[in-house]
């Protein structure tokens, strides 16, 4: 009986750790699915009452088909979409392995300025700057095109991602590149060949953040992407809402979420490690 | 043999020889790093110096800028409009950073400490950081809508209210809606950044404490509170930092209003530069806002460092 006492107040505990975790986690969890799954509801039910939140009259993509109805189409805004956010991981990743590389093995006057310079960037809110932004591309005759933005998305994620590729740099031990340059190996295929499968777990994390975010952004795509078929999903989505290509289908509008949200979720439950390591690494330091 | 001869040709002129092998490695670098600052040279530094130039002339998107001085900042101060929304984004911030912490502190503690089932917990809390907050937006622009959306409609369905009532028609409900859908998206990651603060604290001392007959508050109080100064500063640097900037979210479900109630400072540059085409006026607003900026981000480092000033 002195035994069970605990025992019970225990799994009393228990019980009221896990209902409360398991309540919790659908209050996140629900908006993102009630989006997904009411975008499969016919558009007969569009009208209907809101609950349930599945389909009650048959599995329907009308609401997909239908969206790629308004503008240039959500095919097309989606291959802006890849495109902006493809190129501007691959960018990122080059670069910053480049500048990490430099900045962690490399002495020359300057370094630490300009390492600051690129640090303090993070200071100073991209809000601020977009005019000037919006002129300079209209100079280089890249105003209104996907690789203008993805120059200027590739330049905000440098702050971060050169700060998380010179400390992966700075993490390998010299002795190690010293052994290969005693091999023979020259200063690319050394960088290639003998750091970047040790430094890779920090390329992920890079790659990750500058996906999500070039995916997402919206403000700066909004001001210099006035063209409709250079739209982003994110611009295209929010002119499907507020009417511009007719009355708003809400349903419509929830399947572009959907589109939206789907890749951002697949990659973060599938790199989880690697998104909390760059939040935390980012944060903190 | 070749490097035999070189090294005696060397002999002579060892020491500029020694310096140019220095000289090269130093160039090198500079190739490493030279394309990411051509970039934030370009896309960064530029347009920052543009902004205070762009900022003393009157420049409209076609025809000719001319200099005007600091017109831009005269006409600021009788901006009342923007002096509004400066007002707005503020008590946003103020208000959306409290509703942030008072969410993620109590799940941090929560998710703290492993048990089973915990992974689970952690990434459904976590789920809304990735979605984009333009996404996030239009799906609460949705479910917040009064003839399509959830919330109103289901109310009125489930006979919890007479009619459906519009949340987005007045300040009170839709400001109020608007939070709920940020801490709704942010909580998480605030979520994490306490999380690793909490894990930071040794176990030893909240052991020896229990020990002592410490109570649960108690220990809160004088162990987790105090070790905690420094993630907590951090998250609200992070907080304020963003909500300040909050643009999103406004646009895309009240489109400033009702009646402009929630146009936030970002909003009417965007407003001002993007929409009149007024550049140097936006340009000038960019720069008071960046000065506010940089004053409060001060003010926060020195709460971060000065154990007195929390």
């Amino acid at each position: 009986m002195a035994s069970a006492r605990p025992r019970e107040r225990s799994l009393a505990t228990l019980l009221a750790e896990h209902g409360t975790g398991v309540v919790l986690s659908v209050i996140f969890v629900a908006p993102i699915l009630w989006a997904v799954l009411s975008t499969f509801k016919p558009p007969s039910e569009a009208r209907q009452p809101p609950l349930p939140p599945w389909p009650t009259t048959g599995f329907s993509l009308q609401n997909y088909v239908t969206l790629d109805s308004f503008g240039a189409g959500l095919w097309h805004s989606a291959q802006n979409s890849i495109y902006v956010a493809g190129m501007s991981v691959l960018l990122t990743a080059v670069i910053s392995v480049f500048a990490g590389y430099g900045f962690s093995r490399f002495h020359f006057p300057f370094k630490n300025f300009f390492f600051l310079m690129i640090l303090a960037t993070i200071m100073i809110p991209f809000q601020s700057i977009l005019t000037p932004i919006f002129l300079i591309l209209t100079w280089l005759g890249l105003q209104n095109t996907l690789s203008g933005l993805v120059l200027v998305y590739v330049t905000l994620q440098l702050p971060f991602s050169i700060f998380m590729m010179r400390n992966a740099f700075d993490a390998v031990p010299k002795e190690i590149e010293e052994a290969a340059r005693i091999d023979g190996a020259k200063s690319i295929a050394l960088l290639v060949r003998i750091m970047m499968p040790l430094v890779w777990p920090g390329v992920v994390t890079v790659a990750i953040f500058a996906f999500l975010n070039s995916w997402n952004e919206f403000l700066a795509a909004l001001v210099l992407m006035t063209d409709q078929s250079q739209f982003t999903l994110p611009i295209m989505m929010t002119a499907v809402q507020s009417g511009r290509f007719g009355a708003v289908d809400w349903g419509a509008v929830q399947a572009g979420v959907t589109v939206m949200m789907i890749p951002c979720l697949i990659l973060f439950l599938l790199l989880q490690r690697f998104y909390i390591r760059g939040l935390t690494a980012g944060a903190v330091k | 043999m070749s490097s035999i001869s070189a090294k005696a040709g060397a002999a002579t002129i060892a020491v500029p020889r020694r310096k140019r092998a220095v000289d090269r490695s130093q160039w090198a670098g500079y190739l490493y790093i030279a394309p990411a600052i051509a970039l934030v040279a370009v896309f960064f530094v530029l347009p920052l110096g543009m902004t205070a130039w762009m900022s003393l002339h009157n420049w409209p998107l076609m025809g000719a800028h001319s200099f005007i001085g600091l017109d831009n900042y005269v006409a600021i101060t009788k901006d009342v409009r923007f002096w509004k929304a400066l007002n707005f984004t503020f008590y946003y911030t103020v208000i959306v950073t409290i509703a942030i912490f008072v969410v993620a502190f109590p799940l941090a503690l929560f998710v703290e400490r492993p048990r089973p089932m915990i992974g689970v917990y952690r990434t459904a809390f976590f789920m809304p950081v990735v979605v984009g907050f333009a996404s996030a937006s239009l799906l609460w622009a949705w479910l917040l809508n009064v003839d399509s959306g959830l919330f109103s409609p289901a109310a009125y369905q489930l006979g919890l209210t007479e009619k459906k009532v519009n949340l987005l028609a007045t300040f009170n409900p839709a400001f109020w809606s608007i939070i709920v859908m940020v801490v709704w998206k942010v909580a998480g990651f605030t979520m994490v950044i306490l999380m690793t603060g909490l894990q930071s604290i040794p176990t030893e001392l909240m052991e020896a404490a229990k020990i002592d007959g410490a109570s649960a508050w108690q220990r809160f109080r004088s162990i987790t509170l105090p070790l905690m100064r420094r993630t907590l500063a951090l998250s609200l640097i992070l907080s304020v930092a963003g909500s300040i900037l909050a643009f999103d979210q406004f646009y895309i479900i009240l489109r400033g209003g009702p009646r402009n109630q929630t146009l936030t400072a970002v909003y009417w540059i965007f407003n001002q530069s993007f929409v009149s085409f007024k550049l140097g006026y936006g340009a000038a607003l960019s720069m008071v806002l960046l000065v506010i900026l940089v004053i409060i981000s001060l003010v926060q480092l020195r709460l971060l460092r000065n154990p007195e000033g929390m």
